[in-house]
């Protein structure tokens, strides 16, 4: 096809190359992207128990402490985790209280504001050991693979993950603008609110 | 006798060329009709171009005065008449039988929804009042010929249900409900399958259809919409606690527990079904011992994930599994 506009004249023979180098780069670019559609059903081992199965209390600070796994965040640039943990984060109900992002009964998860730490660690440990006023201890319940899972969605909905990683589409009717064209926030360390302080 | 011998085998692998009910039996005939035509055109169509290409010809140059031309004007205009005739006489049976299978099946009629997931089938036998409503996955009991209708859904992907030999397919659509229904002729298992690709593990994603006399299957009926048993002996319950405190109660709903979810199979009645996984495995305690422990080495992409429990833990979940029957 290239050696066909090259006997056509230079113009078109300078379209045909373009031609080519644009296909190269479009499949250069689509292998580049195999490894955000990577699937690894086998995130875990099979069998075997939990390292730490007992819930640890949990020091009241920001930050928090080392969670059990140690992996720090393995799906943050994984696009089919991250639109698993959207399904799980309304399987499990975690819409329940923190509603679509926006809070409710729980803190607003698409903010910029933190009160225990943005980074995956800190929600992994939030989400498996729980925190005081009212969010539950998921460590035993969700096996540690999904609660990764769940924890890079959630960053997802303040624009923490690539654009190209964070979920373009609902399951259901759209309830929100898509976590992948939510503007990136500047996590904040918070503290806890004054109204779930104990008294 | 061979035969029979090979019909059974096929019967319960599952095929419309063995019709187990008025639907697939009318187009089957249709299906087979159209074959034998189509087998007898397509031997004189060969036939005919054997005799063309192998008669004998006369020495001399064709006389171009057309008149040599005649019969064979004659042949081509009567095979044209001929396929004419052929192709309305099969729009007339397609339509009849198409009409004859979309029938109104009359108010006795039973009502199963089915609903297609990502990828096993959620089976639920409604009634007026919602206390008789009965869940199960993958297993459809239906009574011998009394009709039954499904109600076609899904929540995620288009899906399509087919036991070959008891119905056509037809789509289950998300957001949209589709319908059909059919009446099963004599007792038996069959088999059904997915019929549209709907991801990972289409492939396993199969269920069976159980035709049982009318007094056999009210009795089923009435089992499934029993609440389960509670667990007895030790072993049992501490594997219901088991069951309560890791990740099985976050998806799966045991009815008269406090396990509700709907995200995975119900299974509360668990150990009265045949297969594992949308008839991926035979339900024994092996396979599901197997499963619990490593689904994803089954059904790579499975929903369920591999679950972390001690031997002892596993051993007391699988020993109450087993109760629910």
């Amino acid at each position: 096809m290239c050696s066909h506009y090259r006997e056509n004249g230079g113009a078109a023979g300078q379209r045909g190359s373009a031609a080519k180098h644009l296909s190269v780069l479009l499949i250069v670019l689509a292998l580049s992207g195999c490894k955000r559609e990577e699937r690894d059903f086998h995130g875990l081992p099979a069998g075997g128990t939990i390292t730490n199965p007992k819930v640890r209390e949990v020091p009241f600070v920001a930050g928090g402490s080392v969670p059990a796994d140690s992996r720090p965040g393995p799906y943050e640039e994984n696009a089919y985790a991250v639109s698993q943990g959207k399904t799980l984060y309304n399987q499990f109900n975690c819409s329940g209280c923190h509603f679509q992002g926006g809070g409710g009964i729980g803190p607003p998860l698409m903010d910029a504001d933190w009160i225990y730490g943005s980074r995956p660690e800190n929600i992994y440990e939030t989400i498996a050991e729980g925190r005081p006023n009212g969010m539950p201890s998921f460590g035993r319940k969700i096996v540690p693979d999904q609660i990764w899972q769940i924890a890079a969605y959630v960053r997802s909905m303040s624009g923490l993950l690539r654009k190209d990683v964070a979920p373009g589409r609902d399951d259901a009717m759209q309830v929100r603008p898509q976590e992948q064209s939510t503007q990136k926030a500047k996590p904040v360390q918070s503290g806890i609110p004054k109204s779930a302080e104990l008294p | 006798m061979p035969l029979t011998l090979a019909s059974t085998l096929v019967q319960q692998a599952h095929t419309s060329l063995n019709p187990a009910s008025p639907q697939v039996r009318l187009v089957d005939q249709l299906g087979t009709a159209m074959f034998v035509t189509a087998a007898v055109v397509c031997l004189l169509v060969f036939a005919a171009l054997l005799w063309a290409a192998l008669r004998r010809r006369s020495g001399a140059e064709p006389v171009a005065d057309g008149r040599q031309e005649r019969p064979m004007k004659t042949a081509v205009l009567l095979a044209t008449g001929v396929t004419t005739v052929i192709l309305f006489v099969f729009l007339i049976f397609d339509v009849s039988v198409g009409r004859s299978i979309t029938t109104n099946p009359g108010n006795d009629a039973l009502q199963i929804r089915v609903t297609g997931h990502q990828w096993w089938w959620e089976v639920q036998y409604r009634d007026s009042l919602p206390k008789n409503w009965a869940t199960t996955a993958n297993e459809i009991h239906v009574p011998v010929g009394r009709p039954v209708v499904f109600e076609l859904r899904s929540t995620d992907v288009i899906h399509s249900f087919w036991p070959p030999n008891l119905s056509p397919k037809r789509d289950q659509i998300p957001g949209n409900e589709n319908s059909l229904w059919f009446q099963a002729d004599s007792a038996g298992v069959y088999r059904g399958q997915c019929a549209e690709f709907c991801g990972h593990q289409h492939a396993k994603m199969a269920f069976l259809v159980v035709a049982e006399p009318a007094d056999q299957f009210e009795g089923w009926l009435a089992r499934q919409r029993d609440t389960a048993q509670t667990p007895t002996d030790s072993l049992a319950r501490r594997g219901k606690d088991v069951f309560m405190a890791a990740s099985c109660v976050m998806c799966h709903a045991i009815s008269g527990t406090s396990a509700g979810s709907r995200i995975g199979p119900d299974l509360t009645h668990l150990a009265s079904r045949r297969t594992l996984a949308a008839g991926t495995l035979p339900n024994t305690r092996e396979n599901l011992t197997g499963w619990i422990v490593d689904p994803q080495a089954i059904k790579p992409g499975v929903k369920m994930p591999p679950n972390q429990l001690s031997g002892p833990e596993l051993l007391a979940l699988v020993a109450y599994l087993e109760t629910l029957k």
